[in-house]
């Protein structure tokens, strides 16, 4: 009998610690998730705090959050300002790290990277320039021999923050794009083939000659694909790395205001090395917390991935914030207050 | 629960041969249950039904008529029409049936009427073993054999080899991802439900049938085409609506080879869309309630049109069963 009792102590001691040691639960973006993964693994062997995060896509994030479901939410696109007042409280966005855009096509008789001009990106993608050696895309490569042959554009059929971004910035530099298919996770596609995910668009690509598509940096990197430069708001072509993607938010932060909710799109941002399509990804928490231990592991955890988190992003091809806005950013984990 | 009692008043009904008492409770507890589970199925399809409408019904109540006819999808602008991809739904189904029936009828006739014994099994075995692949293992092979060998050679030699490019349906340029190759993708999905339906079915037809046939001077083709397949036609349309069914929900595999436009083209060689690509692509990043609604109100349409398809498929074996029963 005595025996017994002791053995359902330990095991309820035990069922106890199990279910303590995940503090938070998280949902949402998956363009981030290796990143997360590898920090909230990274975390919990330092700090003992467990982080489950579940890669459900960023609307999913959004929604859950909205119904308080999750600890925090994450998401490729800030929250709307109707999302935001469906929310239970004031909401706060943090973002973590820069994810850039990458254009790749499938040119075999091109040495140098590809030159685009957001005008002639967003002409393509409209299907406004159909063939290779259109004068407008033969202007900004001189010397480059580009072939008479149709252009096949790739995007990306399922929902996506990769899309987001690329007609972010499409729409940014284009009347013409803005006008017509906008900005947003799916589109209206004026030409073109969806194909689904980035392996189905660079798949799609690299079977193709003469096609043209779009993947997330850490893809196009990984898979080594052909990148073309992009020209950026000063004028230079920059090709996409994880420095020129940290150089765009780095010559954004400096024109944010001190109020900043940090709702803001890096595309085509200033400054000489900045690459033009890139974006932060976002942690989203709510203002006040109600339960206080949550609030204390949610605290520490943001001081952990702005100081250590951050060093890591680039080992795998995500680009880390500039220290500049680390700096703004860490007093603003302190206002994160406990209580409604 | 009112089912107990029903069951009660239709046993007093019936003049029992035992008496209620003699049965005992068992019986009565064990008739509950079964109908019980039985009445369970009917009654989750319903709530599913209901359940999607219910969510779907906003969109269908703002667009109407024009849900169903118009070929707008615009997330962003928020205008949704589904007729591309209920016309790629019901073409890729279409054209995978009429690929894969004749090729599944062939199969099984093999083996149930011409192939050495010995061969039998091992045949059977791999051609079950189709259905046993993943979805998203045969979008892979879709991606990265049957794409390319569509787009060159094999889109090329009909266009314009064959001269099918005068037509409209094999028109336009060759990208590999299109209605066409969705179509090959779900035939050789749905071929092993065909073929080993089929097969059991022509196995089990009598041999007297046969025997019958060859004695009365029919060649052997004669009497496969006039003993044997008419005794077999119900059971294997029976597997060939079942293919159909899987071809018109079959979301993954489609998704990944058929080019995902939203747009109604006659051209075989053309991308298009089905409705359970839709949802896969665009339900997990969804976030506004006008687009989750339209999402909802494709799923509710391709209940919809797979029922309809699968009552009409019903009614077309009720008739060739009637048929058989007149003529025989």
């Amino acid at each position: 009998m005595l025996l017994l009792a002791t053995v359902a102590a330990c095991g309820g001691a035990r069922e106890q610690s199990s279910r303590s040691s995940v503090a938070l639960t998280g949902a949402g973006a998956t363009f981030p998730y290796p990143i997360y993964s590898k920090w909230f693994a990274d975390y919990a062997r330092q700090s003992g705090v467990k982080i489950n995060y579940q890669s459900i896509g960023s609307g999913g994030g959004i929604r859950q959050l909205s119904e308080g479901t999750v600890d925090f939410g994450a998401s490729d696109a800030p929250m709307t300002d109707a999302e935001l007042k469906a929310a239970k409280g004031p909401v706060m966005h943090f973002p973590t790290v820069i994810g850039a855009v990458a254009v790749t096509y499938n040119l075999s008789a091109l040495r140098a990277p590809l030159r685009l001009t957001g005008g002639v990106l967003a002409g393509i993608f409209l299907g406004q320039i159909r063939k290779w050696n259109d004068s407008r895309i033969t202007a900004i490569n001189p010397g480059v021999a580009l072939p008479a042959t149709d252009i096949l554009v790739a995007h990306r059929s399922d929902g996506s923050g990769t899309t987001y971004i690329f007609s972010d910035f499409l729409s940014t530099v284009s009347h013409d794009w803005s006008q017509g298919p906008g900005r947003g996770k799916e589109l209206s596609w004026p030409v073109g083939i969806g194909a689904k995910g980035n392996e189905g668009v660079a798949g799609q690509v690299k079977q193709t000659p003469g096609a043209i598509g779009y993947a997330e940096l850490a893809y196009a990197r990984q898979n080594s694909l052909p990148t073309a430069a992009v020209q950026n708001a000063s004028g230079a072509y920059v090709e996409p790395s994880v420095e020129s993607a940290t150089a765009a938010a780095a010559g954004e932060a400096t024109t944010l205001p001190a109020n900043t909710d940090y709702r803001v799109s890096i595309v085509n941002a200033p400054g000489a090395g900045a690459y033009p399509i890139a974006s932060f990804t976002w942690l989203l928490v709510y203002r006040g917390q109600a339960d206080s231990a949550k609030a204390a592991h949610l605290k520490a955890f943001l001081h952990w991935y702005l100081t250590t988190g951050e060093q890591s992003a680039a080992s795998l091809d995500y680009a880390p914030l500039p220290p500049a806005m680390i700096q703004r950013l860490s007093s603003r984990v302190d206002s994160l207050g406990a209580g409604t | 629960m009112a089912i107990a009692p029903q069951i009660v008043t239709a046993d007093a009904g019936t003049p029992p041969l035992v008496s209620i008492h003699d049965r005992g409770l068992g019986d009565v507890v064990y008739r509950g249950v079964i109908l019980f589970f039985a009445l369970c199925v009917p009654l989750l399809v319903v709530l599913v039904a209901w359940e999607i409408a219910r969510a779907g019904w906003p969109a269908l109540h703002r667009f109407g008529f024009s849900f169903l006819t118009s070929s707008e999808w615009n997330p962003v602008k928020q205008i949704f029409g589904a007729a591309p991809a209920i016309y790629g739904t019901l073409v890729s189904s279409a054209i995978a049936l009429a690929l894969a029936a004749p090729l599944a009828i062939g199969v099984s006739v093999w083996l149930s009427e011409f192939s050495p014994r010995s061969l039998r099994q091992p045949v059977a075995f791999l051609v079950d073993l189709l259905a046993a692949i993943p979805s998203v293992v045969y979008g892979l092979w879709g991606i990265f054999v049957l794409l390319p060998v569509l787009r060159d050679p094999v889109m090329p030699f009909l266009r314009d080899r064959l001269g099918l490019g005068h037509t409209a349906f094999f028109a336009g340029p060759a990208y590999g991802p299109s209605m066409l190759a969705a179509g090959l993708i779900l035939a050789i999905m749905i071929l092993p439900y065909i073929a080993s339906v089929s097969r059991e079915v022509l196995l089990a037809v009598p041999r007297s049938q046969r025997e019958a046939a060859l004695a009365l001077g029919a060649t052997r083709w004669e009497a496969i085409w006039h003993a044997v397949l008419p005794h077999a036609r119900t059971g294997i349309l029976g597997g060939v609506i079942l293919g159909l069914g899987r071809a018109l929900g079959e979301t993954m595999a489609v998704t990944m080879v058929i080019g995902n436009r939203p747009e109604i083209s006659a051209s075989l060689l053309a991308p298009g869309y089905t409705m359970a690509s839709l949802i896969a692509n665009e339900f997990s990043e969804a976030s506004s309630d006008a687009h989750l609604s339209a999402l909802m109100a494709v799923g509710f349409t391709l209940f919809v049109i797979t029922i309809v398809v699968n009552a009409a498929a019903r009614w077309l074996v009720w008739r060739v069963e009637r048929g058989a029963r007149v003529s025989a």
